[in-house]
């Protein structure tokens, strides 16, 4: 059975390995290297600088301020965002009327979760310039609700205030429900007479979702931690279409930073790389902070 | 408690005092179901209300939508939509996406799945090590890669040609792909790729009349998960895609459109070609929900 299988094994792996090799990771490792050079875009031009970059990138107070946006949106939207979506699984998977220990689904949840989960197929692009109108002053529908029932309305994305907490709410939103459909399909996977046992003793709904569903589904909430906390770190499209940073850096993100820093009126490589090798420590240590942290409390529960 | 803690039987031989508590529990389920439905209502329009806004200010004269955002357009305008369709080219950027994700859909499926095949199914000298490069991928934030990557696809003559999106697009989707199937391919049963081999089956055929046909419920999964992901996909095209417009991709176009519109203050042209980008998005996620549903969770969870 050994016989001939080299030939398939060449032929079905130098393709992939050959693209992902150029497209991939040539250009990761290359960054690496230009994140040491003083590189300026299209000129030939690029001296080794050492850590130089990295260096500014210290007092840098733009990316400081860009960084601080992102620590906020880690703080925020996964918390927001998981605390939701548990909620909303409940209420799908056990908020039904049907059955004495009340652990039955509502009336409609599949069209609840249809609802919920539509945000999760379109394009970011599209959620972006879309409630851009919604917190447009003038005719949007936030406003024009605002104006209909005598209240002041806010200029939300103008207002340096308000500006990064109108993208950071767009972020959730379009987040829930993909959430409610992960932690329902994990709920569903435990087994019923736990939640009648548990709502026989008298606990409360509160309580069983505290003691019961959390700790069991603590795997799920882990894994929607650390793609909320990578999500939360990236922010790049909803930002640029939104607000483009502004007014005046409030809503500013790392990503953003990067690309206007290469990509912008200075194209300076050699630091928006240096931004880049940062962007990649970040997520590496917040992807392995959330593993740790979530494992701790696992041992506490069980 | 006490009443609670009775056998069942018990409670049979008394129908009247367990006719009370069921009505007492029902009463209380009946306000926990009011409950829930009232949030679960909230949020649901708090999804649709902003999507519904858009496909109904699609049909309204940009004096309806000033002045009134919340009502109902006085007459269906269908020529925002050709407006938006051919003046702002958003059917030409329509078909661009199409072409460029059928390419690299194709592409991604055919490397991903046989390569994952090859560490699946195949014993050879380095496979651990060129696995795990290749599903190490997963791990970097693309914005790394982004400067290097412009320059890798320029010097290949690729830059602003859909050959190079259509590379770029499959090659970052190949690390989740190849991870994906060949979990999917490991979990095949061994004893009819052993059967087939023994009746003269080469390896070649073997995966392509056997193995493939056997894995379909996994492409499909991940085939699913990659056209959302080509079809969205914005920072990429931005980066690679830039200057000659008749080639952009959908987002480029609608991103575009956005500016343009912002400036003219041709508000319906813009609501009217986001619903034209959301339409056939909204279509195929109503008609596969299951599967979408179950395919992205599952992606994420890995």
């Amino acid at each position: 059975m050994k016989h001939g299988k080299y030939p398939l094994i060449i032929t079905f792996l130098v393709p992939p390995l050959l693209l992902y090799g150029v497209f991939v990771l040539s250009p990761y490792l290359q960054a690496f290297q230009i994140s040491t050079t003083n590189w300026l875009g299209y000129s030939a031009h690029a001296d080794p600088v050492g850590m130089a970059n990295f260096r500014t990138l210290l007092h840098d107070g733009q990316v400081w301020n860009a960084i601080k946006n992102n620590a906020i949106m880690l703080a925020v939207v996964p918390v927001l965002t998981i605390g939701l979506g548990l909620f909303f699984a409940t209420m799908l998977n056990m908020g039904g009327r049907k059955g004495r220990a009340g652990v039955t689904g509502v009336r409609g949840t599949s069209v609840y979760r249809m609802v919920y989960f539509f945000p999760q197929v379109l394009s970011v692009v599209i959620i972006a310039l879309l409630w851009k109108e919604v917190y447009h002053p003038n005719n949007g529908l936030l406003n024009g609700a605002l104006r209909a029932l005598g209240l002041p309305a806010p200029t939300w994305l103008g207002d340096p205030r308000t500006a990064f907490w109108c993208v950071l709410a767009v972020m959730v939103w379009s987040n829930v429900g993909f959430y409610v459909v992960l932690f329902g399909a994990a709920m569903s996977a435990v087994p019923r007479d736990i939640y009648e046992a548990v709502m026989l003793d008298g606990a409360s709904r509160w309580t069983t979702l505290r003691r019961i569903t959390v700790p069991l589904l603590w795997d799920t909430v882990q894994v929607a931690w650390i793609y909320l906390a990578i999500a939360a770190l990236d922010g790049f499209i909803l930002v640029q279409q939104m607000t483009n940073g502004g007014p005046n850096f409030s809503s500013d993100v790392i990503g953003l930073r990067m690309y206007e820093t290469a990509f912008g009126s200075e194209s300076k490589f050699g630091y928006a790389s240096a931004i880049g090798v940062v962007m990649l420590f970040l997520t590496l240590s917040v992807a392995v902070l959330a593993l740790r942290t979530a494992r701790r409390d696992r041992i506490e529960y069980s | 408690m006490t009443t609670l803690d009775r056998p069942t039987t018990t409670a049979a031989e008394e129908p009247g005092a367990a006719r009370g508590q069921d009505r007492r529990l029902r009463r209380e389920l009946g306000v926990a179901n009011l409950f829930s439905h009232g949030f679960l209502l909230l949020w649901a329009a708090l999804t649709a209300l902003p999507l519904l806004w858009m496909f109904i200010s699609s049909f309204k004269s940009d004096g309806e939508i000033l002045s009134d955002p919340w009502g109902l357009p006085g007459a269906l305008r269908f020529e925002n939509w050709s407006r938006a369709w051919t003046e702002a080219h958003i059917g030409r950027y329509f078909l661009n996406s199409g072409i460029v994700v059928a390419g690299s859909l194709t592409l991604t499926m055919l490397l991903g799945a046989t390569a994952a095949y090859v560490f699946a199914r195949y014993e050879f000298r380095g496979r651990q090590v060129v696995y795990y490069l290749f599903v190490g991928g997963m791990m970097f934030p693309v914005f790394l890669a982004l400067v290097p990557l412009f320059f890798v696809v320029r010097n290949a003559g690729l830059f602003g040609s859909w050959t190079g999106l259509i590379l770029v697009y499959a090659a970052y989707s190949l690390p989740f792909t190849v991870f994906f199937l060949t979990a999917f391919f490991r979990t095949l049963p061994t004893s009819i790729a052993e059967a087939a081999l023994i009746d003269g089956c080469g390896h070649f055929r073997l995966f392509f009349r056997v193995m493939l046909p056997m894995a379909r419920p996994g492409l499909i999964s991940v085939a699913i998960f990659n056209f959302l992901s080509h079809w969205n996909q914005f920072i990429l095209p931005q980066v690679l895609m830039q200057g000659d417009d008749s080639k952009w991709v959908l987002a480029q176009g609608l991103t575009a459109l956005a500016v343009s519109q912002g400036y003219q203050g041709d508000f319906s042209g813009l609501f009217a070609g986001l619903t034209i980008a959301t339409l056939p998005v909204l279509a195929v996620y109503v008609a596969f929900q299951r599967q979408i549903q179950t395919g992205l969770t599952a992606g994420q969870l890995k």
